[in-house]
């Protein structure tokens, strides 16, 4: 989609977004378009954040990062690793997946709410994020939180506005609480398991006092064997012991001679993490992808229950609570089968890449009980009252 | 800033009083509502003693169910509702006014269900920060955020004020550890948000529900992560020659890679303070001391705290006492731990709860000493240095006439001073009334505008703690608009001597 405004400045922006409001012209807002989930209609002005960049300020003594919303966020990993610190959520690059290029911005990852592996023990985008100012659908300037990670005060608008894609307002800048990047990596590699069993096992290490900061299981992937990844970060010796005990602890719920291996070369250990970071074994392969969220104990359940009726492929993470799964049936055959399964136990599924058997009339994201609903939209009224925020997005 | 005011309470809700309690009463039972002038006197304030007010009534429904019957009857007649939870809000959160009606759930104190497959429990919310915690101990569990109040404070209040506690660096704070409450609006309706599973599909409620003071609904329910206990915990205590070296050490440590679950500070006023009362063997011969706790089995403690000591060596500590026994622990913590108790021993004194970048400490602290000065009031202060959130003391006497004004001046002069320096008015307790009128140095009328209109969406008549969080005036016309006619007596609130 061709860009049709670059502000170069939040007063700028702010100046675009009340000429839209005023003439009740909807915009389209992104910021590297690498994460294009959902469904938009055809809107003829694209607003693009990526002028504003920029680091604004960073404070490695106080583990933060404030940054303008366009900031490319392979930028800030470079500077965050000078210092030997990241993001906590291990934000992911889906590029591959969802089949886009370009270079995704810091004010995307906020806005998209996509958390990596850590989460689990480190909290998702929305827990780092601590601080943002955004664009209203007035075209108000407006800020909320701040740049300490400690702040009661008013209400968290971050929070909101964190996972909002863009309906609620454009930020234009995001504080973000950091965490030392940890100086070792040890890994816990299991192959052959089934579902349940896998899932048994990252319930057991989870709920250890190890410390476990990644819990993947991939049903097949290249070599067809079933792969269980368990990570634990930290010091080399603290790591080198975790992962050992975790080795013990695991024995009473695998399979006599169950085919247990540590991993400590460093190179590896990142590649197998970003394997499931980013969703590798599913980018180029054709099929609708879908992300689910459920408890994790039910993730088997509810992949069984889906298998039962479409053909599928499954990768566990966040200990089973995160599902992606890849499916060539047509989103119109699929979506019942999965949302069904999902709703039957808690949860929610989203459409995040829709396959050559698309169907429009599913709804990319996951509809919502009605006062919830009912809730998000009044919500969102009061944040853009003229309805010109990527309208069409998150249900409207 | 010296006299929190608060909204006259309608003569017209006043003078229909006995029809009122009878409607509780047919709602939720004789034994659950209390109204008698001298029986809800036991809620006229909550931990901000120096502001008291009774309220028309109290009620203490057992259910979701009786909560959204009592939240219908206030809708009906319009009637400002207070959540309660236990009452210990240092920022007036649970204050009353004279026609309003509390609503707290202390009754509701069960855990519904526990998983620790999952990690997570559902709990009502009137239990107790330290209640929950303690139902899960025995499986090797606890519940993370642990406000100094958690052996009284609710559940549900550490979700309307987003409490946090001493060990955020590495947990985080509420907000962090909550996946799901049940809340009532105020037309009764019981809505879900949330559950064991992460995230949610769209919008996150749950993200501006917590924090958001009571003033969107009544949670009655709430589902925790729990997380499994590590295998031990040990601190180390340094002390230093001024607080400049103490941040620095601070800096030196967080930059390290290692990450604490607990770094506190104390300046010197507190060490004397706390030493004098607790008898901790604090070296009272320093300026700022530090106590760094960190996690794991004895060998990765070992590690860190080897890690730590070779940080601090750094910058020539006077003392440096690393714990190597849980009786040396419960020691070291034992003068931190006592810190409010001993500062009550010696003065009346107000807790601020101000956050700054911890890059400002040194900055901070010089500048609250010559503030100290100025208002001849002593302040000593403990606090969390990890995450930059200052609790300073201000030492008062509130028999002295005009020094407990003195002292709320001194109070939001420093809380100014946090604002200004990056950081912000409350970092855990709350605004509630006490902050609420200081909004104003922190946001601006678009930054509150656009707040307010959050509040419109779950209460649009304004009637769950109104008078609290925004400033007077910058709420005034929602506050008014659905206000029975006629003003009751003024002055319901003025300070207890």
């Amino acid at each position: 989609m061709p860009v049709t405004a670059r502000p170069a400045s939040e007063e700028e922006l702010a100046d675009v977004v009340r000429d839209h409001a005023a003439r009740r012209a909807p915009m389209r807002i992104f910021g590297g378009g690498t994460r294009p989930v959902g469904d938009v209609p055809e809107i003829a002005a694209a607003v693009s954040a990526c002028g504003l960049s920029g680091i604004t300020l960073y404070e490695p003594d106080a583990l933060t990062l404030v940054a303008k919303a366009g900031t490319p966020l392979a930028a800030i990993e470079t500077a965050l690793a000078a210092e030997g610190q990241h993001l906590p959520f291990e934000p992911a690059d889906h590029r591959a997946l969802l089949g886009t290029d370009g270079s995704s911005t810091i004010g995307g990852v906020a806005a998209a709410g996509i958390s990596g592996p850590r989460r689990i023990q480190a909290g998702s985008t929305r827990d780092s994020l601590i601080g943002l100012r955004f664009v209203s659908g007035e075209g108000e300037i407006i800020k909320n939180g701040g740049r300490v990670m400690k702040n009661v005060t008013g209400y968290d608008l971050v929070k909101l506005l964190c996972g909002s894609h863009g309906t609620l307002g454009i930020l234009t800048e995001v504080s973000f609480k950091l965490l030392p990047k940890p100086s070792t990596t040890g890994m816990l590699r299991i192959e052959g398991l089934d579902d349940a069993t896998a899932i048994t096992a990252l319930t057991r290490a989870l709920g250890s006092p190890f410390d476990v900061s990644g819990a993947a299981h991939a049903q097949t992937r290249p070599e067809g064997r079933p792969l269980t990844l368990i990570r634990v970060e930290g010091l080399p010796e603290s790591v080198a012991y975790r992962t050992e005990r975790l080795r013990e602890w695991l024995a009473p719920v695998l399979p006599a001679g169950a085919d247990i291996a540590i991993e400590s070369d460093a190179a590896k250990t990142a590649a197998g993490w970003q394997w499931v970071r980013d969703v590798e074994g599913f980018a180029g392969k054709p099929g609708s992808v879908w992300k689910l969220s459920v408890k994790p104990t039910d993730g088997p359940g509810v992949v069984a229950d889906i298998a039962r009726a479409v053909d599928c492929r499954a990768l566990y993470d966040w200990g089973g609570g995160l599902i992606w799964l890849l499916t060539p049936a047509p989103d119109a055959e699929a979506a019942p089968v999965i949302r069904g399964a999902v709703n039957a136990r808690g949860g929610h599924a989203t459409l995040m890449r829709r396959g050559a058997a698309s169907d429009p009339a599913v709804p990319a994201f996951h509809p919502e009980a009605a006062r919830i609903a009912a809730l998000s939209q009044a919500l969102r009224r009061k944040f853009d009252p003229a309805g010109i925020l990527n309208p069409g997005l998150m249900g409207r | 800033m010296t006299a929190i005011a608060m909204p006259e309470a309608s003569s017209a809700i006043l003078a229909r009083k006995d029809e009122i309690v009878a409607r509780l009463i047919d709602a939720i039972g004789v034994d659950a509502v209390i109204h008698d002038p001298e029986e809800t006197l036991a809620y006229e304030c909550d931990a901000l003693v120096a502001y008291r007010c009774p309220p028309l009534a109290v009620c203490l429904p057992a259910s979701t169910g009786e909560v959204a019957k009592l939240l219908r009857i206030c809708n009906d007649l319009n009637l400002p509702v207070i959540p309660r939870g236990s009452g210990t809000s240092l920022a007036g959160g649970a204050l009353p006014t004279a026609d309003s009606i509390v609503i707290g759930v202390a009754r509701l104190n069960r855990v519904l269900e526990t998983d620790f497959e999952n990690r997570f429990m559902r709990v009502e919310a009137g239990m107790t920060n330290l209640a929950v915690s303690g139902a899960v101990a025995a499986h090797g569990f606890f519940y993370a955020p642990d406000p100094s109040s958690q052996l009284a404070c609710a559940i549900a209040g550490n979700v309307a004020m987003n409490s946090g506690g001493a060990h955020c660096l590495k947990y985080g704070v509420t907000t962090n550890n909550l996946l799901g409450v049940t809340l009532v609006t105020l037309e009764g309706e019981i809505v879900e948000v949330g559950g064991p599973h992460l995230d949610p599909a769209g919008y996150d409620l749950l993200g501006v529900i917590c924090g958001s003071e009571g003033q969107f609904g009544i949670v009655t329910e709430a589902v925790l992560k729990i997380l499994p206990k590590p295998e031990g915990a040990r601190p180390i205590l340094l002390g230093f020659d001024a607080n400049e070296i103490a941040g620095a050490c601070v800096a030196d440590i967080i930059r390290s890679g290692v990450l604490p679950v607990a770094m506190e500070f104390m300046d010197k006023p507190a060490i004397i303070a706390c030493e004098n009362f607790a008898k901790a063997g604090y070296p009272t011969d320093v300026e700022a001391l530090l106590i760094v706790e960190v996690e794991g089995s004895d060998a990765e403690i070992a590690e860190q705290l080897a890690k730590i000591r070779e940080i601090a060596a750094r910058h020539a500590p006077k003392v440096m006492r690393e714990s190597h026994s849980a009786v040396q622990s419960d020691l070291i913590w034992k003068g931190r731990k006592a810190a409010f108790g001993a500062m009550g021993q010696i003065a009346d004194y107000m807790c601020m709860d101000g956050t700054i970048p911890t890059s400002q400490l040194p900055f901070v602290l010089k500048r609250m000493g010559e503030m100290s000065a100025q208002y001849g009031l002593g302040v000593a202060n403990v606090f969390h240095a990890g995450d930059g959130n200052l609790h300073p003391l201000i030492l008062y006497d509130a028999n002295k006439p005009g020094d407990q004004e003195k002292c709320e001046e001194f109070g939001a002069a420093i809380l100014k001073l946090c604002v200004e320096v990056g950081g912000c008015l409350t970092g855990e307790h709350g605004v509630g009334v006490e902050k609420r009128d200081l909004m104003v140095h922190q946001f601006n009328e678009a930054d509150l505008e656009m707040q307010m209109r959050v509040k419109d969406v779950f209460d649009p008549k304004w009637l769950l703690n109104p008078a609290k969080v925004f400033p007077m005036a910058a709420s005034h016309s929602r506050r008014t608009a659905n206000r029975p006619a006629g003003n009751g007596p003024a002055g319901n609130h003025e300070k207890a001597a």
